[in-house]
């Protein structure tokens, strides 16, 4: 029952040509700035919006493409849908929200209730049958919502960031919890998200969306170890660089001022992009001796930002970087904004790969 | 204060002036009795036509995003502006027994509709329907359309949303708007005098006995007011505590 899209999205006058497939019981993340075409294509997959061209099918069945006139209505289509703000029904409670399907499936009011009493049950929803949607904790209007999916026993399931409308103390809960729902689902997942710590828990392969085309398609992993744009490695919190790289000494170029001594794959030339944890970096206040580490390069500190049990400190140099230290490390060498400072990194932190997302397509 | 001097004073003047002990022998009399089972029945009947056709009307008005809808608008609400005697002379031309629609129904159905109590229907449905319309259309504008998207993905045909998210969400407006349509047609008097007469029991309603009692003997008139302000607002408290217990539920 995979789901398999080919085609130009459309919406207004936004276009985004995209390929992208989904294999049964996997969940794909897509990952992407406002205005990347996330949205569109969770819309398009529901049937809310019309391909502009190509096709899309759901295991054998062509949903949409418009060159054979074939276009079903979300009503008509196997899906189930999750919206961010989850559009519960407040006129219905949490039972005969989520009894909606049933009902529109033709069942009787009887039999579409125990239908979703199992639901509501199975979601840790029990208590709650009777209360109206706005009667309900933000987390369990998420959970209702769901169930309410689920109900249509669908063959594709888009939730679209599921996890925004909640405070950060229920999200916690609230993903590892509809993790686990999810790898209950038969058919593909698709889960829009902008949220990377949402996108590395939950999902089992990323799409980074950026302008409507695809940049990056890999494991969670992979995204977060090697970022293919400046979007997704601010977001996983990583430095990246793009340089020329010359493969003889192993020294990148950086298009920004600076070079990088960078640890590389045998045969990797020409366009790279160079990556470099912020807890790679090490940052002194004096310049460092001779030592075994190959960069070293000199700054200003420019701002300062806790994080937990760090302090992520932004310096200004050629390259410009963001270090990880400890508190006590800012305490003790009382770094602050407008303190010269030299940053130093190994060539085996320093990971250079091609920059595939500036290819021609 | 001005404003709530201008609305109040005449109400109290009635009230004050009524013949409080003329009433009950007021409301024996057949005629007015006749008058007011007129008036009930027939600003009901208009209001239930007005519901029928209003609504599926205000639906197309608030959703269609042809350019020809902004024209249609102006049509539906033109009832509105145009005083109601002129309504009434306009209802003649067409459903009179040589207008336009009127002389077919003639000719073959052996119809004919003026000076009946359909006439008095009709000439109520066409004054009042606008309220409806147009209370129903502002509230299906403002409506989330996102709850009609959810309903679609969770298999509902147009018509399943029509009936289970979109109405119900409007039902408020929905009842506003059949109050202001049935006191609109209670209280519907040119057109009505014009469209479809003045007889007893068949056509004359409350405010047009009102009017002839006003010719012969004003007291008999205040009454048969006071009773018609009455019935207005027994409706409008009764209405009105309903639909405060809705929205106190939301």
């Amino acid at each position: 029952m995979s789901v398999t899209l080919a085609g130009t999205l459309a919406r207004g006058s936004f276009r985004a040509g995209l390929a992208v497939g989904v294999a049964d019981r996997e969940v794909l993340g897509v990952l992407g700035p406002n205005g990347a075409g996330k949205s569109t294509l969770l819309r398009t997959l529901a049937g809310l919006l019309p391909l502009a061209e190509g096709s899309l099918r759901l295991g054998g069945r062509l949903l949409d493409d418009p060159s054979k006139g074939v276009f079903l209505h979300p009503e008509e289509r196997p899906v189930g849908m999750v919206f961010q703000d989850y559009r519960l029904f407040p006129h219905l409670d949490v039972l005969d929200n989520v009894a909606f399907a049933g009902r529109c499936r033709g069942l009787s009011r009887r039999v579409a209730r125990a239908q979703a009493t199992e639901w509501v049950d199975r979601l840790g929803l029990g208590g709650l049958a009777h209360r109206r949607p706005d009667e309900v904790s933000g987390g369990q209007a998420q959970r209702v919502a769901l169930a309410r999916a689920l109900a249509r026993e669908p063959e594709l399931l888009l939730l679209d960031e599921p996890l925004a409308a909640l405070d950060t103390r229920t999200r916690l809960d609230v993903r590892t919890e509809l993790r686990r729902h999810l790898s209950g689902f038969a058919g593909p997942t698709v889960l829009v998200t902008h949220d990377p710590l949402e996108a590395m828990v939950m999902t089992d392969r990323l799409l980074v969306l950026e302008a409507g085309r695809v940049v990056q398609d890999a494991a969670p992993a992979e995204v977060a170890r090697r970022p293919a744009t400046p979007f997704v490695a601010r977001l996983v919190g990583i430095n990246l660089y793009a340089g020329e790289l010359d493969p003889d000494t192993a020294t990148v170029a950086l298009d920004e001022g600076g070079s990088l001594v960078a640890s590389i794959d045998p045969g990797t030339t020409g366009r790279v992009l160079v990556g470099l944890r912020p807890s790679a970096i090490t940052l002194h206040v004096v310049p460092p001796g001779r030592a075994s580490t190959r960069n070293a390069w000199p700054g200003t500190v420019t701002g300062l930002e806790l994080l937990g049990d760090r302090v992520r400190v932004q310096v200004g140099g050629e390259p410009p970087a963001l270090v990880d230290v400890t508190p006590d490390a800012v305490a003790e060498l009382g770094i602050e904004p407008g303190l010269p400072v030299w940053l130093t990194a190994k060539a085996t932190e320093t990971d250079a790969y091609p920059d595939v997302a500036t290819l021609p397509a | 204060m001005l404003g709530l001097a201008l609305l109040v004073l005449p109400l109290l003047g009635l009230l004050v002036r009524s013949p409080w002990a003329d009433l009950p022998h007021v409301l024996g009399e057949a005629e007015v009795l006749d008058a007011l089972r007129l008036s009930l029945v027939s600003a009901s009947s208009a209001t239930a036509i007005a519901l029928v056709l209003g609504v599926p009307l205000a639906w197309v008005l608030a959703r269609s995003e042809a350019r020809a809808i902004s024209l249609l608008r102006s049509v539906v609400t033109l009832p509105l502006v145009l005083p109601p005697v002129v309504g009434g002379v306009a209802l003649l031309f067409a459903f009179g027994r040589t207008g336009i629609v009127g002389r077919w129904l003639d000719q073959w159905l052996g119809l004919t509709i003026p000076f009946t109590t359909a006439a008095v229907v009709l000439a109520e449905t066409f004054v009042a329907m606008p309220f409806l319309v147009i209370t129903v259309e502002g509230a299906l504008r403002a409506a989330d359309k996102g709850y009609d998207e959810a309903a679609a993905t969770l298999g509902a045909s147009r018509l399943t949303v029509f009936r289970r998210v979109t109405l119900p969400l409007v039902r408020p407006s929905l009842a506003a708007g059949a109050v202001l349509c049935w006191a609109r047609a209670l209280g519907e008097f040119g057109a009505t005098i014009t469209f479809a007469g003045n007889l007893q029991g068949v056509t004359r309603t409350m405010p047009l006995a009102v009017y002839l009692a006003m010719q012969t003997n004003p007291r008999a008139a205040t009454a048969l007011s006071l009773l018609l302000l009455l019935v207005s607002v027994l409706v409008l408290v009764g209405l009105r505590d309903r639909w405060l217990a809705d929205g106190r539920r939301r």
